[in-house]
This record gives structure tokens, C-alpha cells and sequence, in this order.
């Protein structure tokens, strides 16, 4: 069973490298209709194999297994293997992945039909599912490094996938370096576990975590930091970079210059949520660390309000979505300092449908209108395309956490978790989350009524037409868990005594706030019902009544008020600065550091002076020493007869 | 008898093959040089077969030794041997070599027979200097490199290359001679000129340091380090894309390998001592040259700036040992990084040889040969498969996990850790910088739309130029994702190393 | 009796004329050519008077091989400024200055 069962792990990871490979090397061969089958059939195989994986792991109860692949390298004691761990979580994740690759797989049959480059995008998505899949399935950060790098590559080919465009190219440059950022966090945070735990898989690390919790660091001479706190901010560094989180989101709405369907897969569903996997799968040594926790809470919060605000005043519709994703990353990071890290997992598993899935309608409106993505230029589709519409509204339900849908239930829970949590900034992350929940239906609705209601905008030469099966198959099969995933799964994973995620997760009893939380839990349906005793629930809904009213009853109101609060509304079109920050302290910073380094330090200082100096010198001796040779035998004689005699009064005196 | 002289043929073969193509005279026999060449480039990696399968990886001992008189009256002896760091390089240097050749015959357009023999010789020296175990010999095949390297640079070379050439030279050989001193002096100690006999001499540390400058100056020049690197950018922008792969894959190593074979065995106690002089230079190539590659324009420049920055993390490797040492608690985090360094001196190989190729590519398409990376945009509009290869190998040289580049570095930032963590994280901002200047590169030439009509008009890759990039792609790749069996070669032969390389003081724990 | 010193005083004379033609000549080559003669005949002139001194005939044997040399050295020296005065039409030694540096 043991065998059979990382076999199947294996199986599952290398089908859509095979799908990718095929796709990428013989897709001229095998034309469209060949690369639907060699890569959408093994990721559907995958899926399928995720879901026995679910059932044996999570249902049946079977223990974690693990295994090695095979040795990478081995130098001196330490071994380097490809070697995976199933245990609930990655088995949880893993089904996920794979679930919402397959429905991109199938949406983006229909949304790339047009395209010259079909082939190649098809392989990026499977490499993307097989980078993805590694990096949840490893046993050891080395590996894990291996599949969050992989995940950040295709991330990038696939924002530049358009790459005569320019902004497609800045942006997919862009999301790379910054994400490379949070990379050194990872690789620093590796490199000082493996000094204090003597090895990189998870299993003897968190074995030892409570005795290296004591430890001391020295960073400068006599001052001393808790090692275990500067692992963990590094590794947090890294989340931070692949999870958007401030002040590293910014590559996030950037990549929406890369096709609809991976915008779906990788910037809301999957990759970006790799930083809260990982912490999570780390929360045996983030419990340790409750300044880093602290942190967490902080920037998460931060994340979760300030990017919310910004999603009301786009008007591009995927970078609403994509400021949307940012603040809901922002509550799953809320929930990871909060400690309530099933709480982060089940919000996860959530936003990966209702996101997936706003993304994916937003896909199929912006294909309807042949690539229109401002909002300002939509309006009245809901009759057009009703399948669309009736999704979209799903997953806009979702996100604003409106009971029952998915999104009610992990939100919620994350609010209460912080609202019992004792970890420093847990006030202030706690305002933001309830900010949040107000902001969340504003923009959600707002970009609903936009599209969908009012007056039609759209350009008069377009027919628009609801989308075709295979991009509402994916939108029907991504609703639904939008709709019952939540009320599902609540109990299961966060407050039953066997939950879903079990042993994974590692949580102090002094954190445990959603132990807490479990003694007044009293089913799904009752915590529907009473969500009316909630302050969240009120300020949703005022969110969606704010949205309607500035946006269909009296838009022109907004127009006077944007005008009265110029100043700030300046500050949100800006985003806070942040790009121009960027673009003129560190992009411009480092050329000109760069410039300077090399024409005045390399090409003045080292070659001018040293280099061609030393040159020039012997140049210039020669010169000087050219004189004495006058060509006059005489003066060659004279000197000779000197020479002679200062000789002679050297040796005889 | 084979196994005996298998490494006298590795070396010797190259040059009977330069001999032979000489005397083809001039181009109208171009063919006949090309066939060759190639033949025998492709017999020397075939003969690589029997040195791997024959090699005892538990060994550390020299194997496949030979051994001469050569010079009677100073005992000097044509003595060759390998050990596992070397075998890797022999390896390498013919693999490297059969690339260059191939490149050669469908690149040079004049004096092709002249150009074969260069690199030919270049590579039976470049096999000698790995082989040798005579301090002499070494310093004969060391030196006798340079002449063809010199050569190719001041015939095939761009506009500006006699001042390279010569620059190239002259530097080289200023450190070069440093070497002889020093080589000289350890043989009035020792009576022989065996590299072996030198190790474990009982030095005064004064004289170490002394003898550590020398070689220094020989071996820095070579890798290039900070501040004596400037021949390199020149060298590699004037020289044929052949030279450039030849310089950047193999002539850095030999800098790495005399660390290797001479600075830290002969005189550790001064290597200990200055440890950290070594690793300021090595963080400064890695960051100071990594800003300067950001804004090169010149993509040879580019490129060769960035070979300096990752040979930082080799040197870096090699000295961070000591630091490991002295505050780590065990040697196993030593090990590693010692084992790094060799494996980034072998993994850079791929990728930046690979680069400086494609540049070529790059170049002999264009109407006027411009490497500037202004006249180059939307290639991959007109060229797709050789602009694929080239991300991966950008992508190597980014240090990304399951490529060449990420190996090396990987193993020499998460030792650095145990000696100084603020090293570690000084070396991890490669992470970025790499990133910055490749794919900001990557960018400017490959993406976007096609830049002007001369781009318009460019081909995609024919097939000896794809064959020479599957080949790379392989070994990056490979290295990438399974580069145990090159480890295992080097695990005895580093562990005895570090043995050697360190102060008695240390060698206690 | 005439001393030993006073031979060496003589050819001290002489070698100090000679080297004084040489230094101070600025005009003619062939008086340079005389000069070294002069030089040669002082060497000589030192080695016949310690030979004769010391009783060792080895010193005026060594003469007459000088002397050989030196009438091969002027016949040689002869035949370069013929050459030489047919290419540049002086035999001056101020004019003849292709060593400058």
C-alpha cells in the first residue's frame, strides 16, 4: 500500500510533465485536436489519482506516507532526494490543483482557439501543473524550492506568453524578479535550517523544532536573535513573494497581462497561494516563533484591506479580480499569524473555486466582447449571456461571503479565529479583516453590476454571444463547489476532533483559537442561519448595497465625490505609490549603481588607471629614457668609460 | 597498454589532429580540416569512455599515471595522472572542445584549417594542465595554452582585437609568472617539482602568504576576480564565439582548479588565514559585477560580466570553507561547499557556454555582426526554437532549481550559512541579479516585436547548430535535475582535499 | 733601469689618449678607428712590460695574436666606412646618429 500509494503520487506529477513535453516538442505534429488529448487526458488521469489519493489518505484515515523518488545528490552527510510526502494536506492540495487545472485545461480549449501559439500554451499549463504538484507533494524544502522556482518560471512564460506585447513582456520580467526577491528569503531561511536541523525534510525538522526553538543567533557581535524567529521571517519573506503580500504584491496585477485561463489557474487559484501552503506545511516552526506570527498577522492584514480598497477604483476587470485575489491572500495570511492554519487551508481550498472561477467568467465576457477588458465598455450582458452571468454571480456570492456560499464559511472563520487570537497585532488585523469584509462585496458587486447591469456600453459592432460549452463546462463545474464546498467542509476541517488537515498542521494549545472556536460550533447550517448575528454578515451586505447604489442608482454621485476627495482618490489610482516607488528608487537605483560601478569604477578607475595606467607608464619611461640614447658613438663610449670607472672606484675603495 | 598512456593520448591526439589540419593548407581544402577536426574532437570524447568507466571513484589517489624523465638535472618529470575533480574537467574540456569544433565549421569563414588547429591545441593543453602532476609540466601546458588563445583572439576576433589579445595576454601572464616564482621556491624546499610533495610542507606563515600571493595573482587573473578582471569582458567581446566558449567554459576552471591543486593543499594555513580577503573578493564579484552586467549593452559583455559573478560563487565555495570551519561544528557543511564549488565550475560551463554560442548564432545572422543588444528585438517572432534553447540556458545561468546553473550555487549559499550568515545572504541577492540581467536581456532581443528589417530577414537554427544546443541542453538539464553521478565522482577526492587544504589547527575536529 | 711602473705609466698615457679620442673626436671616423688602435697598443704595451718583468713569454705571444686581431679589426672597420660613406656621403661621427633613440 505504502508503494502503490507513492506510485500513484509519482504517476501523478510526471502525467502532465508527459502532457507538457508532448505538447511542447511535438505539437506542430499532433495539431490542435492531438494536443487537447496528450494533455488534458493526463491531467483528467491526475485528477482522478488525486481523488483516490483524497480518499485513501483523508478518508480512510491511512497514515502519511513517504518515499524517495530518487537521490539527487548526496554530499557528505547530507542527501538531497525527490522525495514526496502524502499526507492530508498535500492530498488536499493536490486535488485541488489538479481539479482546477483540468477545468482550465478545458476552458482554455475554447479560449485560445483562435490563437497561433495554442500548442505552446497548452504546454506551459501542464509544465505549470507539473511544477505545482511537486511543490505540494515534496518531502523537503529542496525540492519544494525546486517546484516554487518551476511555478514562478511558467508564471512567467505565461504572463509574457503575448510576448510581442510590450506591457505582457514588462509585466511577466516584472512578477519574476519580484517573486525572485522572496526567493532569497527561501533559499537564506533554507540554508539556516539546514544549520540548525542538519537536514531539509520537513519530518526531522519538525521533529527537532521545539528543542531548536531555543537557540540563539548571533547576528552581530553581541546581539542575539532567536534562531528559530530568523528562519522563520525569511521563509515568511519567501511566502510573501509568491503570496503577493505587501510590499511584494506588486507583480500580481501585473500579470494580468498573461491569457485569462492561467490568470484562473496560477494567479488565484494555485500558485499564488504556494506562500500560505507553505506556511502552513511550516506551522510546526512558525509556532515557535511568535514575533514572525506577529508579523504575519500584520502584513496579511495590511494586504487584506489596503489592496481591497484599491480593487474599487480599476476598471480593467481582471485587475479587479486580481486586487481581489491580493486581499483575499491577505485574509489567508490573517489566518496563518492568527495560528488558525486550517482555517488558512480551508479559505485556500475556497478562493481557489470562487476565484477560479471569477476569473474564468470573466474570461468568457472579455472573449465575448474579442478582448475587451474595461468595464467601462460593458454593461446589460446578464441577458446575453446568462450562463456567464449566473456563475459569476456565484463566485461574486462567494467572495462577499454571503451565506451559504463557500466563501461564508472560511471567511467567517477566519474573522472569529482573529477576533479570539492573543497574538500581538491581532487588533489591528481584526479591523482590517471586518474592514475587508465591507470592501470585498463592494468591489465584487460593483464589478458585477458594471458588467452585467445597465446600460450596455459595449461597442454596437460586436454580437455578443454567450461563450461555448467547453468555457461554460468549467464555469458550471467550478460553481458548484463555489456553492457547497463551504458548508461542506467547515465542519470536516476546521472543527471536527479528526479534521480534515490532522497531524499536517501543528498548532500550540496556547494559539488554538479555533479549538476556541469549535466549542461553539454547532453544524454548518446553524452557522448559516446566525450569520445574522454577525457584524460581517451586516457589513456584506451594506457593501453590496453601497456597490448597487453609487453604481446603478446614482453613479453620478460617485463622479461629485471623486472630485471632492481628489487627493485620495489620486493616492488609490496610484496604487500607494508602490510602482512608481519601485520604477524610480530600485529599478533606476540599480542601473545607476550598476552605470556607475561600471564606467567609472571598471572602465575609469580599473582599466583607466590600473590597467591602461601601467601602460601608459612604461609608455611614458620609455619616452623619458629614449633621450639618453643619442645615437653619438662618443656619448655611448663616454658612458661606457663611466660606467668603467665608477666600477673601478666601487671595487678598489 | 591503453590504460597506461590513455591520458598522453587525450592530450597528445588533439595536437597530431592540429598537425593534420595544418597541413590541409589553405581554405580551398576547408572540408578536409572540418572532417578532421571533428574526428578527432569526436575520438578524444570517446575516449573519455574508457578514463570514466576505468576511473575508481573510492579512490583518491592519482589514476592513470604516467610517469618520465623529463629534465634530468632539476628532476622534473613528464608526470600525468587524474583524480576526480580533474577526470570531471577532462571531461568537460573535450565535451567543450567537440562543441567548439562543430561550431567552428559552421561559423569561421577564412583560414579554417589555421582555426581547428588553434582550438585543437588549445584543448590538448587544456586536457595537459588538468593532467599534470609535475609542477613543471604544469606550468608548460598553462602557459602554452595562451598561444593559441592568443591567436584566435588577434586572427578571428572582432574590430577591436588586438588591444584584447594583447591585454588578454599580457594579464595572463603577469600572474602566470608569479606562479613560476613560487613554483620555483617550493622546489629548492622540496628537491622535486611533484605538486604532491609540496602539500603539507612545514612553511613559516610568512612565507605561506607570500607563496599564497603568487599564486594568487596567477590564479585570481584567471578566474578573473575582482579588481583583475577586465580582460575578461574585452577578451570575450573580440573573440570568435568558438574562443568565448572556450574562455568562459574552460580558462576560468583552470583559475579555480590551481586554488584547487595548489593555493589551498600547499599553504593552508595562509588560505585560512586570509579567508576573508578571498571571500570580500568573491562577494564583490558576485554583486559588484552582477550591477555592472545590468547595463551592459554589449551582450558578450553581458554575458562574459556574468561568468565573473557565478565564478565568485566558486572561489566563494573554496575559501568559505575555512570560516565553515572555524565557527560551524563539523566538517559536513565544509564538504558541501568545497563540493560546490567544483560543481559550479563545472555546471557554469553549459550555460554560459551555451549563451556565448547563441550570441554567435546571433551575430553571424546579423548584416553587420552587431552584438549590441539594441539592434536585436522580437527574435523569437523569427527564430522560435533557438530562442527556446536560449531561455533554458538564460534560465541556467538565472540559477534556476532543476537546471546547471542552480546546483553549485545552491550548495555553496546554504553552506555559507554555518561560517557567516551574512554572507549567505550577500550571495543569495545573485538570486536577483542574475535574474536581472538575463532576462532583462532575454527580453530586449527576444520579445516584443521584430525590430527592423535585418531581424525580419533572420533563419532559425540549422541542424549542426541544433545538434550542438541538444547536446548542451542535455548536460544543462542533466546536471539540473540528476547531478548525483558527477558528485559521486568527486566525493572522495574532495573529502581528501579538504583534508589537505586545511591548517592543522583545524583538522582536529 | 726603467721601472715597471713607468711602463704602465706610459701605457696609461696612451690608453687615456685613446680614450680621449674617442670621446671627445666628433669628427672623423677613421680617427676614431686610430683611437682604438691607440687603446689596443696601451693593452699591448702592458702586456710586454709585465711579460718582460715577470719572465713569463705567454704575455708577448698574447701580443702578437692582438696585434693580429688588430689589423683584422681595422681592415674590417676600413671596409664598413667605405660602404658606409658610399650609402650617406659623410664618414662624420656627428652625422651618424641611426642609434637615436
Amino acid at each position: 500500500m505504502q508503494n502503490n500509494l507513492l506510485q500513484i503520487a509519482t504517476l501523478i506529477f510526471l502525467l502532465p510533465l508527459f502532457g507538457s513535453v508532448a505538447a511542447g516538442f511535438f505539437g506542430k505534429m499532433l495539431g490542435k485536436r492531438g494536443t487537447n488529448w496528450v494533455t488534458i487526458l493526463p491531467v483528467a488521469i491526475s485528477f482522478l489519482l488525486s481523488a483516490y489519493l483524497v480518499k485513501v489518505i483523508v478518508l480512510d484515515n491511512h497514515p502519511a506516507v513517504e518515499g524517495v523518488v530518487y537521490n539527487w545528490m548526496t554530499t557528505g552527510v547530507f542527501k538531497f532526494d525527490v522525495a514526496l510526502l502524502i499526507d492530508r494536506l498535500s492530498a488536499v492540495m493536490i486535488f485541488i490543483v489538479t481539479f482546477v487545472s483540468l477545468m482550465v485545461h478545458i476552458y482554455t480549449v475554447g479560449y485560445m482557439a483562435e490563437d497561433p501559439s495554442y500548442t505552446r500554451f497548452f504546454s506551459y499549463v501542464s509544465l505549470f501543473t507539473f511544477a505545482m504538484l511537486i511543490l505540494v507533494l515534496a518531502n523537503n524544502y529542496a525540492l519544494m524550492f525546486f517546484g516554487w522556482e518551476g511555478v514562478g518560471l511558467v508564471s512567467y512564460l505565461l504572463i509574457g506568453f503575448w510576448f510581442k506585447r510590450e506591457s505582457a513582456v514588462f509585466g511577466s520580467l516584472k512578477a519574476f524578479l519580484v517573486n525572485r526577491i522572496g526567493d532569497i528569503g527561501f533559499v537564506v531561511a533554507m540554508s539556516a535550517i539546514l544549520m540548525y536541523f542538519n537536514s531539509l525534510n520537513y519530518a526531522d525538522v519538525f521533529a527537532q523544532a521545539h528543542t531548536v526553538a531555543t537557540q540563539k543567533m548571533k547576528i552581530f557581535s553581541d546581539y542575539d536573535v532567536s534562531a528559530m524567529s530568523v528562519i522563520c521571517i525569511f521563509l515568511f519573506i519567501g511566502a510573501m513573494g509568491k503570496s503577493a503580500q505587501v510590499p511584494l504584491h506588486v507583480w500580481l496585477p501585473e500579470s494580468m497581462e498573461g491569457p485569462t485561463p492561467i490568470s484562473a489557474l496560477i494567479h488565484a487559484a494555485t500558485m499564488v497561494t504556494a506562500g500560505i501552503y507553505m506556511v502552513a506545511r511550516m506551522s510546526p516552526l512558525f509556532e515557535y516563533s511568535p514575533i514572525t506570527l506577529s508579523l504575519v498577522l500584520v502584513i496579511g492584514a495590511t494586504t487584506c484591506l489596503f489592496m481591497g480598497l484599491l480593487a474599487c477604483f480599476h476598471h480593467d476587470i481582471k485587475r479587479v479580480i486580481a486586487y481581489s485575489t491580493l486581499s483575499q491572500l491577505g485574509y489567508m495570511a490573517v489566518a496563518l499569524g492568527a495560528s488558525a492554519y486550517d482555517a488558512a487551508i480551508f479559505h485556500l481550498v475556497t478562493h481557489a473555486f470562487f476565484k477560479a472561477l471569477l476569473f474564468l467568467g470573466a474570461g468568457s465576457v472579455i472573449i465575448a466582447l474579442h478582448h475587451e477588458q474595461d468595464m467601462r465598455k460593458m454593461g446589460g450582458l446578464a441577458k446575453r449571456m446568462p450562463i456567464t452571468y449566473l456563475t459569476f454571480m456565484i463566485g461574486a456570492l462567494a467572495v462577499s461571503a454571503i451565506p451559504p456560499f463557500a466563501g461564508f464559511y472560511s471567511k467567517d472563520a477566519i474573522i472569529e479565529a482573529v477576533h479570539l487570537s492573543t497574538t500581538p497585532g491581532a487588533h489591528f488585523a481584526y479591523f482590517c479583516v471586518l474592514a475587508g469584509a465591507f470592501i470585498t462585496p463592494l468591489y465584487s458587486f460593483r464589478a458585477v453590476f458594471l458588467t452585467f447591469h445597465g446600460k450596455s456600453h459595449v461597442d454596437p459592432h460586436v454580437k455578443v454571444q454567450e461563450s461555448s460549452w467547453v468555457i461554460l463546462l468549467p464555469l458550471i463545474g467550478l460553481a458548484v463547489p463555489s456553492i457547497i464546498a463551504g458548508g461542506m467542509l467547515v465542519g470536516p476541517m476546521l472543527f471536527a476532533k479528526n479534521n480534515l488537515l490532522g497531524s499536517s498542521i501543528f498548532v500550540l494549545p496556547d494559539h488554538n483559537v479555533l479549538l476556541e472556536m469549535a466549542k461553539t460550533f454547532q453544524g454548518a447550517k446553524l452557522m448559516a442561519l446566525d450569520a445574522g448575528d454577525t457584524l460581517a454578515f451586516w457589513l456584506a451586505l451594506s457593501g453590496i448595497f453601497v456597490a448597487w447604489f453609487f453604481n446603478l442608482r446614482k453613479p453620478e454621485l460617485a463622479e461629485k465625490l471623486k472630485i471632492r476627495f481628489a487627493f485620495l482618490y489620486n493616492i488609490m489610482v496610484q496604487k500607494y505609490g508602490f510602482d512608481d516607488f519601485n520604477q524610480l528608487v530600485i529599478v533606476n537605483g540599480t542601473r545607476r549603481l550598476g552605470d556607475f560601478l561600471y564606467k567609472t569604477s571598471d572602465l575609469k578607475f580599473i582599466d583607466g588607471i590600473f590597467v591602461n595606467g601601467s601602460g601608459k607608464l612604461i609608455q611614458w619611461f620609455a619616452r623619458i629614457s629614449r633621450k639618453i640614447q643619442t645615437g653619438y658613438i662618443y656619448d655611448y663610449a663616454f658612458s661606457m668609460i663611466l660606467g668603467v670607472a665608477v666600477l673601478l672606484i666601487w671595487f678598489l675603495h | 597498454m591503453l590504460h597506461f598512456s590513455l591520458l598522453s593520448i587525450l592530450i597528445w591526439l588533439p595536437v597530431i589532429g592540429a598537425i593534420l589540419a595544418l597541413m590541409t593548407g589553405g581554405d580551398e581544402h576547408a572540408n578536409r580540416a572540418r572532417w578532421i577536426a571533428s574526428i578527432v574532437a569526436i575520438a578524444n570524447l570517446l575516449l573519455c569512455i574508457p578514463l570514466y568507466l576505468g576511473f575508481d571513484s573510492g579512490s583518491y589517489a592519482m589514476q592513470f599515471q604516467e610517469n618520465h624523465l623529463w629534465i634530468r638535472a632539476y628532476d622534473i618529470h613528464y608526470a600525468l595522472g587524474v583524480d576526480g575533480i580533474s577526470l570531471a574537467m577532462i571531461i568537460l574540456t573535450n565535451f567543450t572542445g567537440l562543441l567548439v569544433i562543430l561550431a567552428g565549421c559552421n561559423a569561421i569563414k577564412f583560414r579554417i584549417a589555421q582555426y581547428m588547429a588553434a582550438f585543437l591545441v588549445m584543448q590538448g593543453m587544456m586536457i595537459g594542465v588538468f593532467a599534470a602532476t609535475d609542477a613543471i609540466l604544469f606550468y608548460v601546458f598553462w602557459e602554452g595554452m595562451l598561444i593559441p588563445m592568443y591567436l584566435s583572439i588577434g586572427m578571428w576576433g572582432s574590430s577591436n582585437r588586438s588591444y584584447a589579445s594583447i591585454k588578454f595576454f599580457l594579464y595572463t601572464f603577469l600572474g602566470s609568472i608569479l606562479m613560476l616564482v613560487a613554483l620555483l621556491y617550493l622546489y629548492n624546499q622540496t628537491g622535486v617539482f611533484e605538486i604532491q610533495k609540496f602539500y603539507g610542507l612545514n612553511l613559516s606563515l610568512h612565507i605561506q602568504k607570500l607563496i599564497f600571493f603568487a599564486f594568487f595573482f596567477a590564479f585570481a587573473v584567471k578566474v578573473p576576480m575582482w579588481p583583475v578582471h577586465t580582460w575578461l569582458p574585452d577578451a570575450h567581446t573580440e573573440a570568435p564565439s568558438g574562443g568565448s566558449v572556450v574562455l568562459a567554459a574552460l580558462m576560468l576552471k583552470l583559475g579555480i582548479y590551481g586554488f584547487l591543486r595548489f593555493s589551498m593543499p600547499i599553504v593552508p594555513d595562509a588560505c585560512a588565514n586570509l579567508a576573508w580577503f578571498m571571500i570580500i573578493l568573491s562577494l564583490i564579484a558576485i554583486v559588484y559585477i552582477g550591477l555592472v552586467a545590468i547595463v551592459q549593452t554589449d551582450m558578450k559583455k553581458l554575458i562574459a560580466y556574468s561568468s565573473i559573478a557565478h565564478m565568485g560563487f566558486a572561489t566563494l565555495g573554496c575559501f568559505m570553507v575555512y570560516y565553515i570551519m572555524k565557527y560551524g561544528d563539523t566538517y559536513k557543511d565544509a564538504y558541501m561547499s568545497l563540493e560546490g564549488a567544483v560543481v559550479q565550475m563545472i555546471s557554469h560551463a553549459f550555460g554560459s557556454g551555451a549563451m556565448f554560442l547563441g550570441v554567435g548564432m546571433l551575430a553571424d545572422r546579423y548584416y553587420n555582426h552587431s552584438r549590441m543588444i539594441k539592434d536585436y528585438g522580437g527574435i523569437a517572432n523569427k527564430m522560435p526554437v533557438f530562442a527556446a534553447f536560449f531561455m533554458l540556458f538564460a534560465m541556467s545561468n538565472v540559477g534556476l532549481p532543476g537546471t546547471a546553473g542552480f546546483v553549485g550555487e545552491y550548495m555553496v549559499i546554504l553552506s555559507a550559512f554555518e561560517g557567516q550568515a551574512w554572507v549567505s545572504l550577500i550571495a543569495a541577492l545573485t538570486l536577483i541579479l542574475a535574474a536581472s540581467y538575463s532576462l532583462w536581456m532575454y527580453k530586449r532581443v527576444f520579445f516584443g516585436p521584430v525590430a527592423n528589417e535585418h531581424v525580419e530577414v533572420m533563419e532559425d537554427i540549422n541542424w549542426v547548430e541544433k545538434t550542438n544546443y541538444i547536446l548542451l541542453a542535455i548536460g544543462v538539464i542533466l546536471l539540473g535535475i540528476y547531478p548525483a553521478p558527477i558528485l559521486n565522482v568527486l566525493h572522495v577526492t574532495v573529502d581528501h582535499l579538504l583534508k589537505q587544504s586545511l591548517p592543522a589547527a583545524m583538522t582536529g575536529l | 733601469m726603467i721601472s715597471l711602473s713607468q711602463f704602465l705609466i706610459v701605457a696609461a698615457i696612451l690608453f687615456g689618449l685613446g680614450v680621449a679620442g674617442l670621446i671627445v673626436n666628433r669628427k672623423n671616423i677613421i680617427s676614431l678607428l686610430m683611437s682604438v688602435e691607440l687603446i689596443l697598443l696601451a693593452v699591448n704595451t702592458n702586456f710586454i712590460a709585465f711579460s718582460h718583468f715577470q719572465g713569463n713569454n705567454a704575455g708577448q705571444v698574447f701580443v702578437f695574436f692582438i696585434l693580429t686581431v688588430a689589423a683584422a679589426e681595422a681592415a674590417i672597420g676600413l671596409a664598413i666606412m667605405v660602404v658606409l660613406f658610399r650609402k650617406t656621403h659623410t664618414i662624420e661621427v656627428q652625422n651618424l646618429d641611426n642609434l637615436k633613440g
